[in-house]
């Protein structure tokens, strides 16, 4: 029947929806989230090559020269650029979970409205979230995955193990989408996310066993860095990638579910943020 | 709201009952002290209300009325305060998500996605409705041609007038086949030629039965498309019934308006005592309100009174509001 048929003759045919969030109400989020993809995907995997070529090159490389001579014994042995490759990697997965959660859940909540248009039919905030954390979490893996081809095509890593470090670095960009997600859902402008960015997330991307082991750091500082997510990311990915895990496999399982908790937080948080918000309108 | 529970649907452990076509008679939508408050803020004061399947049913005020936001908690977006609501037979409190599989909604803000094409937003809003794909474009294609927008369907939304975002805005609402459509100020914003076009798109599905809720400041879009209508002013309902009945209940015939030359009006004080039912004085002009506007016109001249224009018209629900309230629909 036609969809502009008679009201009269189709009253009430409409499908019935289920009730409460489930794979099929949030893949319809992802699959929106997907078809706008589609446009921007050359440019974004282009780009997703860029960052870790010119890091790798210019700290790796570049710096590692001169870090390798002096031999120091707080790298165990590695070169810099061994050492550099997945921290790097955590941080780059970090940095980008941190953006996809602020403007683009902005924009749906705020700019073109998106959200509120899903909200006027039977999907549901908890999809929205749902999806979008999906969402992140796949362009969290592609980005991580390009990052750790260009490892390798740099000889960074020593073995196969770089593709363990991915899942590591898609947790860590999670543990900072969500309570992102969060607190974006409580924001008409994006005026905070610049000073969100340039005082909490530049500062753990410098601090956080990235560029140099925290055992570098004063050793008062060094405890601090525990309250880092970032040096849990950075820490799980670099034993995952060295193939380390196996000598302290008590502190890599401390570290995901560090990351696993802030996640889930971030979720729940979220929930309720991204829900108020779109009740209000 | 319950609805947003993150409990995957169970129905041996929660028994929902199965939600019940209206019966015949039955209205769609029914208010009994519908109330809204945003804290100390009262948006929507106990209004009454019943729509009807098949009509089209008007809300008429001036902004800050309360419209939008009885609009959104028959949308089921936002939790009534107190009072009953019944949609389409169902609480929404309760089956919210059940409600909206079965409205369309045309929001006051357009919330189209930009980003992608005219045809990609049909397409992925039948997606929502948990239509299949194929289903999806064989809608969109239809809905597209029924409002004008065949030719764009490959474009990108962002290029697209005011007009076109608005009509592309209803082709989406019509996709899920709705049994009630929710228009919330469907024409603000547009020039005159596309608000014409839209509304005989809307007239066309008034047409084919489908019942319209809409929400407007413009009297004449009220009167082009509403059977009935209540009048809403700070959050309550004034007045309730079609165009003629309230125009008829609220004011005369017709309305002769006087304009004077600037200063003038002030220094007539009483020469129009007894030329006509009622008065209204507006800052630029003076409206006579009759059953014979030209006797009034005729009267007003005997007595040597020299407005520099003067209009005889049908009294409007632009009258009836002033009526009821002393103030203009849009300020």
């Amino acid at each position: 029947m036609s969809v502009l048929a008679d009201a009269r003759d189709r009253r009430g045919t409409a499908p019935l929806p289920q009730l409460g969030s489930s794979w099929s109400t949030v893949r319809r989020v992802v699959e929106h989230r997907a078809l706008q993809y589609r446009r921007t995907f050359r440019a974004s995997i282009f780009s997703s090559f860029g960052i870790p070529v010119l890091f790798l090159t210019a700290m790796g490389v570049g710096l590692g020269g001169y870090v390798d001579r002096s031999q120091d014994a707080v790298l165990h042995g590695l070169t810099y650029l061994q050492f550099l490759a997945p921290g790097l990697l955590a941080a780059t997965v970090m940095q980008t979970g941190s953006f996809e959660a602020s403007f683009p859940i902005l924009g749906g909540l705020q700019w073109n409205k998106i959200f509120h248009a899903m909200f006027a039919t039977p999907i549901q905030p908890s999809d929205i979230v749902y999806g979008n954390v999906l969402w992140i979490g796949f362009r969290l893996a592609l980005v991580g995955a390009v990052f750790a081809v260009v490892i390798v095509l740099f000889g960074a890593t020593k073995s196969a193990l770089v593709v363990l470090a991915v899942p590591g670095a898609v947790l860590t960009g999670l543990a900072f989408a969500t309570p992102m997600m969060a607190f974006t859902a409580t924001q008409r402008t994006p005026d905070k996310f610049a000073t969100l960015f340039r005082f909490g997330v530049t500062p753990l991307f410098l601090f956080s066993g990235t560029f140099f082991p925290i055992e570098s750091l004063p050793s008062f500082l060094q405890p601090v860095a525990w309250l880092s997510p970032l040096w849990h990311g950075v820490d799980l990915c670099r034993q995952l990638m060295l193939g380390t895990v196996a000598e302290a496999p008590l502190l890599a399982l401390v570290h995901a579910l560090v990351l696993l908790t802030i996640t889930t937080v971030g979720i729940a948080v979220a929930m309720r943020t991204v829900e108020s918000r779109l009740v209000k309108g | 709201m319950t609805e947003t529970n993150l409990a995957p649907a169970d129905a041996s452990s929660q028994p929902v009952p199965p939600p019940r076509e209206p019966a015949a008679g039955e209205p769609l939508i029914r208010a009994r002290g519908l109330t809204k408050r945003f804290g100390d803020f009262t948006a929507v004061d106990g209004v009454d209300f019943d729509v009807q399947p098949g009509e089209a049913f008007g809300f008429l005020g001036p902004n800050g009325a309360g419209k939008t936001s009885t609009m959104r908690m028959i949308g089921c977006t936002s939790p009534i305060s107190d009072g009953q609501l019944t949609v389409l037979g169902m609480d929404p409190r309760r089956d919210g998500t059940r409600i909206r599989a079965r409205l369309g909604v045309v929001p006051q803000a357009d919330t189209l996605d930009n980003e992608l094409t005219v045809r990609e937003n049909l397409l992925i809003y039948g997606r929502y409705f948990g239509l299949p794909r194929e289903e999806c474009a064989r809608r969109a294609d239809e809905l597209l041609d029924f409002v004008q927008l065949s030719d764009r369907g490959k474009d990108l939304v962002e290029p697209l007038s005011g007009g076109m975002k608005r009509r592309l805005t209803i082709a989406r609402s019509l996709i899920n086949e709705p049994d009630l459509m929710l228009l919330d100020e469907p024409t603000t914003g547009l020039d005159p030629q596309a608000r014409h076009l839209l509304w005989d798109r809307l007239y066309r599905l008034k047409q084919r039965g489908t019942t319209l809720v809409l929400t407007t400041h413009y009297m004449d879009e009220a009167e082009q498309l509403c059977d009935r209508l209540v009048v809403m002013d700070k959050a309550k309902i004034v007045a309730e019934g079609s165009p003629q009945q309230l125009i008829a209940r609220y004011s005369t015939r017709e309305v002769a308006e006087f304009r004077f030359a600037p200063g003038i009006q002030e220094t007539l004080d009483g020469q129009f005592e007894g030329l006509a039912e009622r008065i209204e004085k507006l800052p630029d002009r003076m409206l006579l309100y009759a059953d014979d506007g030209e006797a009034v016109v005729t009267g007003a001249h005997s007595r040597g009174l020299r407005p520099e224009t003067v209009l005889v018209r049908r009294s409007t629900l632009e009258d009836v509001f002033l009526r009821l309230t002393g103030r203009s629909l849009i300020e």
